[in-house]
């Protein structure tokens, strides 16, 4: 008789753990019983985001960088299920090499964005890009993996905390994903990853009044009403694009924090 | 005879005795009866056919009558920027752009005695300030940005910077002809067109700044300026024809307009109000500090949407710090606008008087303690006492909403860490001060303050190469130095690495 293989439950990640939907609540996704995340969720979820903000942002850029690269490290040790669950080894490969690019810009990114600046007064005066804390990201329906990767990284590498809605429709890379994640010494609550319906969690997620910057890339529809609810508490409303890497993916979420002095003996 | 009225029986100005006035002469500004909008290089008469009266806050007499632009209005002065963006001004190569620029910089400081006169006439601000304050720093704004006209490239390595066409910009009444220079300057030096909404109340230094224009020679329709009260406004916000919005003003009216831009795709910043926090440890110098707590809430009325309006002590130099505090505002001089020694102004209008008053009231009624130095108001004019309340609840509207007068709240702390957590408890976040003597701790509040301008041992300092803005409801995008360019740019980074 052969042997009958254990599944896998498919579970939300948030604050560092993979609970059930606080709802009790599945759809079917890929074959499998996926969970579906209910407001209550997402409010949980913003709450562990951000409760992880001082650690994260506080961490060492040196030190984001390599949690960052061991995500890459953790994902590359279970490439065979990733390519399972997206459209196959090229996009994961792709996925992987792109958090190593950002781990890279995790101590550049301030030299590249930041300045000095020759005011003319006696005054010493410099601009430095901090995180801007809690960022909601929607993401992108596909690529399956390359999207939710796409999207989570340049967030995080800045030092911010992320509550993301996975692909509605693939989610299990995101869980997939998240499982890395979990092995790859980043704070518990720093990254949340919720599935289930989007036109359900996303008002709650744009009009949450401790969100403070929302990646509207994955919207489908809704745009104009999901930026009317980040208006609430003026919300950076972020169109991000799953099809490039770039610094100024990084800038998007990041504040610009000027700091003067005056210069005498 | 508490410890307090004997210092000020000693006050370096005594009781009765007064300085000389010292007007500024007001010939040099030479108003119209009436103003047209600035539409195509010219003034026009409003579709409208509406005026309306502006007025010297400070005698509460006209100066002038004003047009309110309507829809037509409004739709004329995006038509006539579009076209000059398509036909004529996108084809001046950026260093020829550039000299307009530095042109209209020169002309602001030949011209910098009428500005500053103009200014606090239709402003209420004191003379000292547009004279050493506002118009300085317009004709360095455009100076800076400038020379940014022709290097583009090397400020966004990579990214191909391109304008982004028409910006529509609305601009509020506490430093008109400053805000406009923060506006109009990047947005030019980017190669943009511009129709710019100055606010209701103080619109004679932009028109003013149309004559700069004429003598700089600057293709017509590359600047208009349409006058009128926030109808105006929310017409440019809706205009399909404007590609970028940049407004300064309340968080309240950023708010309409995010979410009247919603889904529209239009590029938008927004520099909101703020309710900053000025923070004096127990090894600050005090004398030091104390004038950097009047220049932080007094400057300019209070008008400031970067006040220090929260002043918070520490407890073991509370007493110490208040008394100074009470003692300088008692040699604070409020009266006319062009006298040389003003310090305090009038309030700009009568709604913004009433605002005040209904503030300061609250925190009596919620039980704060309220300081206001003896002090004789002009009969006519709008005018508000500098104010100091103490025994401060952060819950208190007056700890909470920002006054935008001459009104400070004082709070107490005993850590760095309670500091910050007092600092941070408001939705804004534009700036923060902080007065120690030790480094490392300024470092290190300055790390922890959720604030974009942070002013360190001295508080309320502009420059055109410094990037202000704010963090979380005071809004978002920067204005100043390289990255103020960057709102006023579209890029193409279609080369980088894609997926």
């Amino acid at each position: 008789m052969s042997r009958l293989p254990v599944k896998k439950t498919y579970k939300l990640f948030l604050g560092g753990e993979f609970p059930r939907s606080e709802s009790g609540r599945t759809y079917e996704a890929q074959g499998q019983n996926v969970a579906r995340a209910s407001r209550k969720d997402v409010r949980d979820a913003v709450r562990a985001a951000r409760g992880a903000v001082d650690k994260w942002s506080g961490m060492t850029a040196y030190n984001r960088g390599q949690v960052l690269y061991r995500i890459a490290e953790m994902m590359e040790a279970r490439a065979e299920e990733f390519a399972d669950l997206s459209s196959g080894r090229a996009e994961v490969e792709e996925a992987i090499d792109r958090w190593v690019w950002y781990a890279g810009w995790a101590d550049k990114y301030t030299q590249v964005l930041g300045s000095s600046n020759p005011v003319a007064a006696p005054y010493f005066n410099f601009t430095v890009p901090e995180p801007t804390g809690v960022v909601g990201v929607l993401a992108p329906e596909q690529p399956a993996l390359g999207g939710i990767v796409a999207r989570l990284a340049p967030v995080i590498v800045g030092g911010n905390t992320a509550v993301v809605l996975a692909s509605e429709s693939e989610p299990l890379a995101s869980i997939e994903l998240a499982e890395a994640i979990a092995t790859a010494d980043v704070p518990g609550g720093v990254v949340n990853i919720l599935t289930g319906h989007h036109s359900e969690l996303a008002p709650w997620l744009a009009g949450h009044m401790d969100v403070n910057a929302l990646d509207v890339g994955g919207a489908d529809g809704e745009l104009p009403e999901l930026e009317r609810l980040a208006a609430e508490n003026v919300k950076r409303v972020v169109h991000g694009r799953t099809d490039r890497q770039s610094p100024y993916e990084i800038a998007n979420f990041l504040e610009l924090k000027t700091v003067w002095h005056p210069i005498g003996v | 005879m508490t410890d307090l009225e004997r210092r000020q029986d000693r006050s370096p100005v005594p009781s009765g005795w007064d300085y000389a006035p010292a007007p500024e002469a007001r010939d040099i500004v030479t108003l119209q009866e009436r103003y047209g909008l600035f539409i195509g290089g010219e003034l026009v008469d409003p579709k409208s056919g509406e005026y309306f009266p502006t007025l010297d806050p400070s005698t509460e007499e006209p100066l002038a009558e004003v047009a309110q632009a309507g829809k037509e209005d409004v739709d004329l002065a995006v038509r006539a920027a579009r076209d000059a963006f398509e036909n004529g001004w996108s084809d001046v190569s950026p260093p020829e752009r550039a000299k307009y620029l530095f042109r209209i910089a020169r002309i602001l400081q030949e011209r910098s005695r009428e500005f500053a006169v103009l200014e606090s006439l239709n402003g209420g601000k004191p003379i000292k300030e547009s004279r050493d304050v506002d118009v300085p720093l317009s004709a360095a704004h455009f100076f800076y940005y400038a020379g940014w006209a022709d290097k583009l490239e090397y400020a966004f390595p990579n990214r191909r910077p391109k304008p982004v066409g028409v910006a529509g910009q609305i601009i509020p009444w506490n430093f008109p002809l400053l805000m406009l220079s923060w506006k109009i300057a990047p947005a030019l030096a980017a190669g943009n067109t511009v129709v710019l909404k100055p606010a209701e109340t103080t619109p004679l230094s932009a028109l003013l700044f149309a004559d700069v224009l004429r003598q700089a020679e600057l293709p017509p329709g590359v600047v208009n300026i349409v006058t009128g009260d926030g109808r105006a406004g929310a017409e440019l916000v809706k205009h399909e024809g404007v590609d970028k919005i940049a407004f300064t003003g309340s968080t309240e009216v950023g708010k309409a307009i995010q979410r009247e831009l919603a889904g529209t795709g239009k590029k938008l910043t927004l520099e909101l109000g703020g309710k900053a926090a000025n923070i004096i440890f127990d090894d600050a110098a005090l004398d030091q500090a104390v004038e950097g707590i009047v220049n932080g809430i007094y400057f300019n009325q209070g008008h400031v949407c970067c006040a220090g309006s929260r002043l918070l002590v520490q407890e073991s130099i509370y007493e110490p710090v208040i008394e100074k505090l009470k003692q300088r505002l008692t040699t604070l001089r409020l009266g006319d606008p062009l006298d040389k020694n003003t310090d305090v102004g009038a309030i700009n209008s009568r709604e913004q008087l009433e605002k005040i008053k209904e503030l300061v009231a609250s925190g009596e009624a919620e039980g704060a303690e309220i300081y206001q130095p003896p002090c004789r108001l002009p009969e006519k004019g709008y005018w508000f006492v500098p104010t100091v309340f103490t025994n401060v609840a952060q819950s208190y509207r007056i700890a909470q909403e920002e006054i935008f007068g001459p009104v400070l709240s004082v709070l107490t702390f005993r850590t760095p860490d309670e500091a910050v957590e007092k600092a941070n408890n408001t939705p804004y976040g534009l700036s923060a001060g902080v007065w120690t003597e030790k480094g490392s701790r300024i470092l290190s509040m300055a790390q922890k303050l959720k604030a974009g301008v942070i002013w360190a041992n001295t508080y309320n300092r502009f420059d055109p190469t410094s990037p202000f803005g704010g963090y979380k409801e005071s809004g978002f995008g920067r204005e100043g130095g390289l990255h103020g360019l960057e709102p006023y740019l579209d890029f193409d980074e279609s080369d980088a690495r894609g997926g």
